[in-house]
């Protein structure tokens, strides 16, 4: 690993990991059943460094940003690579995000620089909004047909500039990336983090779970995602190890893919390991019942042996089946984006493979808790991770209140909105809106939310203010929308739900009309942006001299109904 | 070489008896989140037996952003 405490930037340390580790493998890229790429970190320069020719050519100067929008593959790191090494600041976004919210980001991240694939271009095209994205110069278009229309685009496998590109240095504090963790509909949220952000994080993180060449990471999460672009590219990069991109995410192609790559990490969200679980107990399920008792045995066995702490090598003999099915070299699943249910985190650990579970917020730069599996404990959310200062503020009487951070890993704001940035980052310290406490052994458990949002299994976070657009001119008096625990505070972060509130004009009645307009423009979210439910609300909305609803007065009046009985299903 | 409607017809079929969900309950225009009660990971083994039953592979990205039967079947249609 290279020693991150020497180097400035994420470029820097890049340049050099690619020199240094030559020869090791450092992509693997697989279609289904076909391999379709394999780098070393040698090969990976020489498609890097003419992109990064071709954008100093076009113009493209440090501090410039310049856009992602693709799914996990090959391109997307070289891109993202040759875009570090002009000084450039990288814009990750959501490939899964609607084309019109798309555009809404790359213009208020001033991007001139945009890479894409061709399906997600194409519809890019057939969406307005690209005349509002007036920074956008160079539009770089991967794997697209001979002669499909470009509409203005080049072709990324064309881009290539002669001779050798200039590295440009850039200052720690100086900006990386601008992620976006939310607020597509209203109020964007781009986090600014720094270069500092990212190597202090990859220190702390590489400390617990480390990578090395020989490694193979596992990249399903998006790029875009903190976690994969720390986990599935930065860490293994300035490591020497592997990272495998698979072009499809069916289920049975991730299956096949950690025997087939020998997989030593894989990040995960709690939606996908909730599944992977369910499809092991019914294969245990289905054993006949001799084998099956055996294996609870085995099962019992390991669970005692690796009560303090893992033991790799044992559980793999013990259970030697169940790892063979991961590959037998796996060696953590990291599981973040959301909130992991323990009994679900404990049920992989009593097999032998630890869950490396965390707490964090991109705006945090990734993880703020880990599970350092010292011994593992599954209902909370691990120790602060090295350099994280966490404390509870305004704790009651059982100890819980917000949960503030103060690191080097904290964004240094969010992109022109410091009326936001002095809401959330007070006196060096993140309010995270999040609500928890500290048990006797310093492990950190989480017990709800203190801000209107919900986080859903898939790792979205969702600002109810931000899909209110989809209801604008509604037929009602007033509406508003709010994440049901908001409203009837829970000590929980699993199952959370958006509701709408109505307040019906005078005399107007919810009619199956209404329903039926409600349903429609609901659908037209994406399906886990919903709403959950409806909630009727027959008062006049708290509202400030500007006319801007009083959220929490508001929440505090709903709160007095009865949360079954208020909310019908949508 | 099968009409839309046909295509149409075979998806809901399939996605019926994949999901036990009643064939008279679901409509071309219907929304298959909420119709059939199912995640984007569910959606993505919804896909794998449609790409058996039609021969075709159908990338990922295909499917993104689409939620009803129909939108669903003219991308299959489009790669038979």
């Amino acid at each position: 690993m290279l020693d991150l405490a020497k180097y400035q930037s994420i470029g820097q340390a890049l340049k050099d990991a690619l020199d240094q580790f030559a020869n090791e493998i450092c992509l693997i890229e697989s279609d289904r059943d076909r391999e379709k790429d394999r780098l070393t970190y040698g090969e990976f320069k020489k498609r890097a460094h003419p992109v990064a020719k071709a954008l100093q050519d076009s113009g493209f100067a440090a501090g410039d940003r310049a856009a992602i929008i693709m799914t996990n593959q090959s391109k997307w790191l070289i891109s993202a690579c040759a875009m570090f090494f002009c000084g450039g600041v990288l814009v990750p976004l959501d490939y899964k995000l609607t084309p019109d919210e798309q555009w809404q980001l790359l213009k208020h991240s001033g991007a001139s620089v945009l890479v894409t694939e061709y399906p997600i271009w194409r519809q890019l095209t057939a969406a307005p909004g690209r005349t509002e994205a007036i920074a956008l110069k160079t539009i770089l278009v991967t794997e697209a047909p001979p002669n499909a229309a470009l509409n203005g685009a080049q072709r990324w496998e064309d881009f290539h500039g002669n001779g050798e590109p200039s590295f440009v240095s850039r200052a720690r504090t100086d900006p990386a990336t601008i992620v976006y963790s939310s607020g597509t509909g209203g109020r964007p949220k781009g986090c600014v983090m720094t270069h500092e952000n990212y190597l202090e994080q990859c220190v702390a993180l590489t400390s617990i779970y480390p990578f090395a060449p020989g490694f193979r990471y596992l990249s399903i999460l998006p790029t875009n995602h903190a976690i994969d672009f720390m986990v599935g590219f930065f860490g293994p990069f300035i490591c020497g190890a592997t990272v495998v991109h698979l072009r499809t995410l069916r289920p049975e192609y991730v299956r096949e893919a950690f025997p087939k790559y020998k997989i030593t990490y894989v990040s995960l969200v709690p939606l996908v390991l909730k599944n992977l679980q369910k499809g092991l107990q019914a294969r245990f399920e289905a054993l006949p019942p001799s084998q099956r008792k055996i294996f609870n045995a085995l099962v019992a066995t390991n669970k005692a042996l690796t009560k303090r702490r893992p033991h790799l090598g044992l559980s793999r003999m013990l259970l030697k089946q169940v790892h063979q099915a991961f590959g037998g070299e796996l060696r953590a699943i990291i599981v973040g984006g959301a909130f992991s249910e323990p009994q679900t985190l404990q049920f992989f650990y009593d097999l032998g493979i630890p869950v490396a579970n965390g707490y964090g917020l991109t705006e945090a730069g990734t993880a703020i808790t880990v599970n350092d599996l010292k011994p593992f404990r599954a209902d909370t959310v691990g120790k602060p991770l090295p350099g994280m200062e966490v404390r509870i503020l305004n704790p009651d009487a059982e100890g819980i209140g917000e949960v503030a951070v103060r690191s080097k890993t904290v964004m240094s704001g969010y992109l022109n909105d410091p009326e936001l940035t002095a809401e959330t980052i007070v006196d060096e310290w993140l309010m995270t809106g999040d609500l928890g406490r500290f048990d006797s052994t310093g492990h950190l458990q989480l017990f709800g939310r203190k801000k209107n949002m919900i986080v859903t299994e898939e790792g979205k976070n969702i600002y109810p203010e931000d899909i209110e657009t989809v209801f604008d001119s509604l037929p009602v008096k007033e509406f508003c929308v709010f994440a049901a625990n908001y409203i009837w505070r829970q000590r929980s972060l699993v199952g959370e739900q958006l509701v709408l509130v109505l307040h019906l004009e005078p005399g107007q009645t919810f009619t199956d009309e209404l329903r039926r307009d409600l349903s429609s423009r609901n659908s037209r979210l994406l399906n886990y942006k919903r709403v959950h439910g409806v909630l009727l609300f027959n008062e006049d909305f708290p509202r400030t001299a500007s006319l801007k609803i009083k959220r929490n007065i508001l929440a505090e009046r709903l709160a007095r109904l009865d949360r079954a009985s208020a909310i019908s299903p949508l | 070489m099968r009409t839309l409607e046909q295509t149409t017809e075979e998806i809901l079929a399939l996605a019926s008896k994949h999901f036990n969900v009643p064939a008279n309950t679901l409509s071309p225009d219907d929304d298959f989140f909420k119709k059939l009660g199912i995640d984007s990971l569910q959606t993505l083994e919804l896909l794998s037996r449609l790409e058996n039953h039609f021969g075709v592979e159908l990338p990922d990205y295909e499917v993104q952003g689409v939620s009803d039967f129909r939108t669903l079947a003219s991308r299959i249609q489009s790669r038979l």
